[in-house]
Parts: C-alpha cells; sequence; structure tokens
C-alpha cells in the first residue's frame, strides 16, 4: 500500500492505496466523483482528462500515486457554485454535445488549452488540441464552435 | 496490472540504489502504464523518477541545449530556450500523441523506449546529441541499438540528453491520425559535422541516410534530392503503408523539411 495526499478541486484528501490505483479510479471510486470518464482505459479517447497541477492529462494513464503532494480539478471543479464555468456555458450554447460522454473530457481539455496556449485560438489549434480526445456523436463541428466561444469567454 | 510495490526516490543516488534486477523505472507512464494494463509488462518494484529535481529542466549554453531526462514534451515545445535555439527540436517535441500525452511524456522515456515509430530518435541522431546515463556518455548513434533496444544496462539511468546547436534543422512528420505516431518522420539538420539526416517510423529503429546527406552538404536544396531513391528492403510493413509507399513517403518529408529551411 501506498498513502497519499492529494487535493481534488480544492479539498485535501488523503488516503493508503494499492500502488496499481489508477486517478481515475481514485476519483471515481474513492471519492465518488464520476463526473470523470472511461472511454478507452487504453490512453486514446480523453474522456478521462482532468488537470494536474494544472495541466491536462489522462487519468487513466496516471498512477494515484505520481498525484500526490499535488492538485487535480475535475469536471466538478469548474463551476463556481450555480455558475456554470464560461466553457461549461459555451458547450451548453453552442450544443457542443450529444450523448455527453466526451463532454467532461473534452471541456477539461479546452479550458487547458485556452490556458496552455500562447496568443489567439485559431479553429486548426482548437482541432489540433483535441488530438487526443474522440467523439462518437457530434463529428466535432460544435465542440470547435463551443471552444472558440469558450475561450472568448474565459478571456471576458 | 500485476502487483508491485512503489517507491518515489528524491535523488538519481537513491533512484538507482533502488534498482535491481524485478524493478522499473516510472517517467511519464505513457508508454509504461498501458504495457502493464496489458500485462506485457511486470515490476516488482516501480521506482517513480517523478520527484527527483535534478532530473528536469533546460539549460542553454552557448553552443549546446540540455535536456534533463524527466523534462515533458510539452515543456520542450513550449520553451523559448529551445525554440530559438534549435526550432526543429521543438517543434518536433510539439508534434509527439496530443496535449494530454506532451503533459505527461518524457524525453528520458521515448529513448529509454525506442520505439521505431517515437520521434526523439530521429532528433538525437541528426544533432549528433550526446546521452548522458548515472554511468557514462554515449553518441545518440551507440544509444539506440535495435527496435525496443538501446545500450542501457538493466537499472542504468538516462539523466539528460546534450544536443548540440546546429545551425538550422527541421522535422516533418506524416502521423497516422489514429494512433498519432508517425509513419515515417525525417530529421534534417546542418551541424557542425555536416549535413546529417535521420529517420523514423519507417525502418525497426532510426537511421540515417548518407545518400542524402552527400548531395545536400554540396547543395542545400530541394533540386538536389530528386534522384536519390529511397531503397524500401527492410522497410517496415503494415496495415498503414508498405515498405515502398515509406520509401516514397521519405523522400516527401525529406523535401518538406529542407524547404522549411530554404
Ligand atoms: C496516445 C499516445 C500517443 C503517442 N504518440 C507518440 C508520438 O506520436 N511520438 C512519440 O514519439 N511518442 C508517442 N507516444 C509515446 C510518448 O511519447 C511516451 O511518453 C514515451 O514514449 C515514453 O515516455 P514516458 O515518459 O511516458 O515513459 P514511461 O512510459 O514512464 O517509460 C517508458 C520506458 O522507459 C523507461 N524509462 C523511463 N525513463 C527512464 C530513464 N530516465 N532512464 C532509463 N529508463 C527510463 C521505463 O522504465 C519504461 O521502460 C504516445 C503515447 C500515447 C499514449
Ligand atoms: S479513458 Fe483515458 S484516454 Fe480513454
Ligand atoms: S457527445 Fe457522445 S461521444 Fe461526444
Amino acid at each position: 500500500m501506498t498513502k497519499v495526499s492529494i487535493t481534488v478541486n480544492g479539498q485535501a484528501h488523503a488516503a493508503d492505496l494499492d500502488p496499481r490505483t489508477l486517478l481515475v479510479e481514485f476519483l471515481r471510486e474513492n471519492l465518488r466523483l464520476t463526473g470523470t470518464h472511461v472511454g478507452c482505459d487504453t490512453s486514446q479517447c480523453g474522456a478521462c482528462t482532468v488537470h494536474l497541477d494544472g495541466r491536462a492529462v489522462k487519468s487513466c494513464t496516471v498512477l494515484a500515486a505520481q498525484a500526490d503532494g499535488k492538485t487535480v480539478t475535475t469536471i466538478e471543479g469548474l463551476a463556481a457554485g450555480e455558475t456554470l464555468h464560461p466553457m461549461q456555458a459555451a458547450f451548453r450554447e453552442h450544443h457542443g454535445l450529444q450523448c455527453g460522454f466526451c463532454t467532461p473530457g473534452m471541456v477539461m481539455t479546452a479550458v487547458a488549452l485556452v490556458q496552455q496556449h500562447e496568443g489567439a485560438l485559431s479553429e486548426h489549434d482548437i482541432r489540433e488540441g483535441l488530438d487526443g480526445n474522440m467523439c462518437r456523436c457530434t463529428g466535432y463541428q460544435n465542440i470547435v464552435r463551443a471552444i472558440a466561444a469558450g475561450a472568448a469567454g474565459m478571456k471576458a | 496490472m500485476y502487483a508491485f510495490d512503489y517507491q518515489r526516490p528524491a535523488s538519481v543516488k537513491d533512484a538507482v540504489a533502488l534498482s535491481g534486477d524485478e524493478t522499473v523505472f516510472l517517467a511519464g507512464g505513457q508508454t509504461l502504464i498501458p504495457t502493464l494494463k496489458q500485462r506485457l509488462r511486470q515490476a516488482s518494484v516501480m521506482i517513480d523518477l517523478g520527484a527527483i529535481p535534478e532530473l528536469r529542466g533546460i539549460t542553454v549554453t552557448a553552443d549546446t541545449v540540455t535536456i534533463g531526462a524527466m523534462t515533458c514534451h510539452a515543456d520542450v515545445a513550449m520553451s523559448p530556450d529551445v525554440r530559438a535555439a534549435i526550432p526543429g527540436l521543438a517543434s518536433l517535441a510539439g508534434q509527439i500523441g496530443d496535449l494530454q500525452v506532451r503533459n505527461c511524456g518524457t524525453l528520458g522515456g521515448s529513448i529509454a523506449n525506442n520505439d521505431p515509430a517515437a520521434d526523439y530518435p530521429a532528433a538525437l541522431v541528426a544533432l549528433n546529441a550526446v546521452v548522458h546515463t548515472n554511468t557514462r556518455t554515449l553518441p545518440a548513434e551507440d544509444f539506440f541499438t535495435g527496435m525496443f533496444e538501446t545500450a542501457l544496462a538493466p537499472g542504468e539511468l538516462v539523466v539528460k540528453v546534450v544536443f548540440p546547436k546546429p545551425r538550422r534543422s527541421a522535422f516533418a512528420k506524416f502521423r497516422n491520425p489514429a494512433s498519432r505516431y508517425a509513419i515515417a518522420g525525417v530529421f534534417v539538420a546542418e551541424t557542425g559535422d555536416g549535413i546529417r539526416v535521420a529517420v523514423i517510423g519507417a525502418g525497426p529503429g532510426v537511421f540515417r541516410i548518407p545518400a542524402m546527406e552527400e548531395v545536400l552538404t554540396k547543395d542545400f536544396s530541394v533540386a538536389a534530392l530528386t534522384g536519390i531513391a529511397v531503397d524500401a528492403d527492410g522497410l517496415n510493413e503494415d496495415m498503414h503503408a508498405t515498405a515502398a509507399y515509406r520509401a516514397h513517403l521519405i523522400g516527401v518529408l525529406a523535401a518538406r523539411a529542407v524547404t522549411s529551411l530554404t
């Protein structure tokens, strides 16, 4: 077993875990934060994307032990109370989802993309930024539109 | 995953002291964790290199760029120092996988793994970089020994890579859109030791193309490359591309890299 202490959405959590525990398992099973989804478990789809010390990572490909002492933000941690994060609001406004399975990962990647990118995001930058996120429903058009609007919203 | 114990040492010395026959180093985990999940590998002890500050970071001198083994691809891609000193290297790092993979995956993990389709080996060989381990230094061409094979001894740790600054360099890659790995990639560099052209993705490991280097030394132009046929013999064949297709692609990518520099 290995001891971890991880700050998730602003709250400190300590646990004694099997070292094999993936970050996504810790989030979903220990903390019951089931907004973070597992689509593939093979590092391809990005549904499990969360922020680790502010950077987008695939939480199915990070051990919970690697996050010891670090800060994690999940989709549950984006909104301020009842007020949606500008990226969440933009996904709603622009209908950036159909079934919604990929959406938590899309939104977390989009927020990190805006934060990690210097200068304005072009449509090309957005599409490239989504290389690690797959959607089986939408065809991406409205996701890309939503992210452009969400990026503007975040700067506003 | 099979069960393992987990250790997170704070220095290279401690990491090496912990290592043994059945231990495995964990860097960014972007190759190792999927492999462990598939039970293609197992470890008695996982030695996480993530808490060793001396393995991380980028330093630039008048002649070199030194990158710590645990520096992630995103940090190399976004580094203003690397972009100014070796734009081809920054551009290569920015084309690896996807945003999330680049935020975790590391230089040390990539070269220690030596996937035939990994991008970094092309930069190391074309730029004539030197790999520093905890025990010795090795020129890149002696470090990469074959498919998924390197000169690393069991328990030997990559500490950093020193890249001599080239006069100019560029990387051109043709990606498999699903996996993001290269079907082929070509790194062209004008270095202190002349023009060097290194290829990844197309063969069992990284290799140079002396015929291209020779003609580009005389005349650094796309026109010089016409008529240089790459031999398809021994190149990779899979569901994505035949050996002949890859051979042709190498010529196309070399021309793209040269075009971007002229
Ligand atoms: C979806 C996806 C797409 C990808 N696309 C690309 C791509 O386009 N191009 C590309 O080049 N790569 C790609 N990769 C691989 C990625 O770059 C990996 O990060 C890299 O190959 C391994 O680095 P890592 O830090 O994750 O190492 P790990 O997975 O942690 O380790 C890999 C191996 O190296 C060993 N190791 C790690 N660090 C050291 C060290 N310092 N000394 C000695 N041994 C060490 C480990 O023990 C292990 O055997 C992709 C990966 C994924 C998941
Ligand atoms: S569940 Fe993590 S990438 Fe698909
Ligand atoms: S909305 Fe269904 S997978 Fe994207």
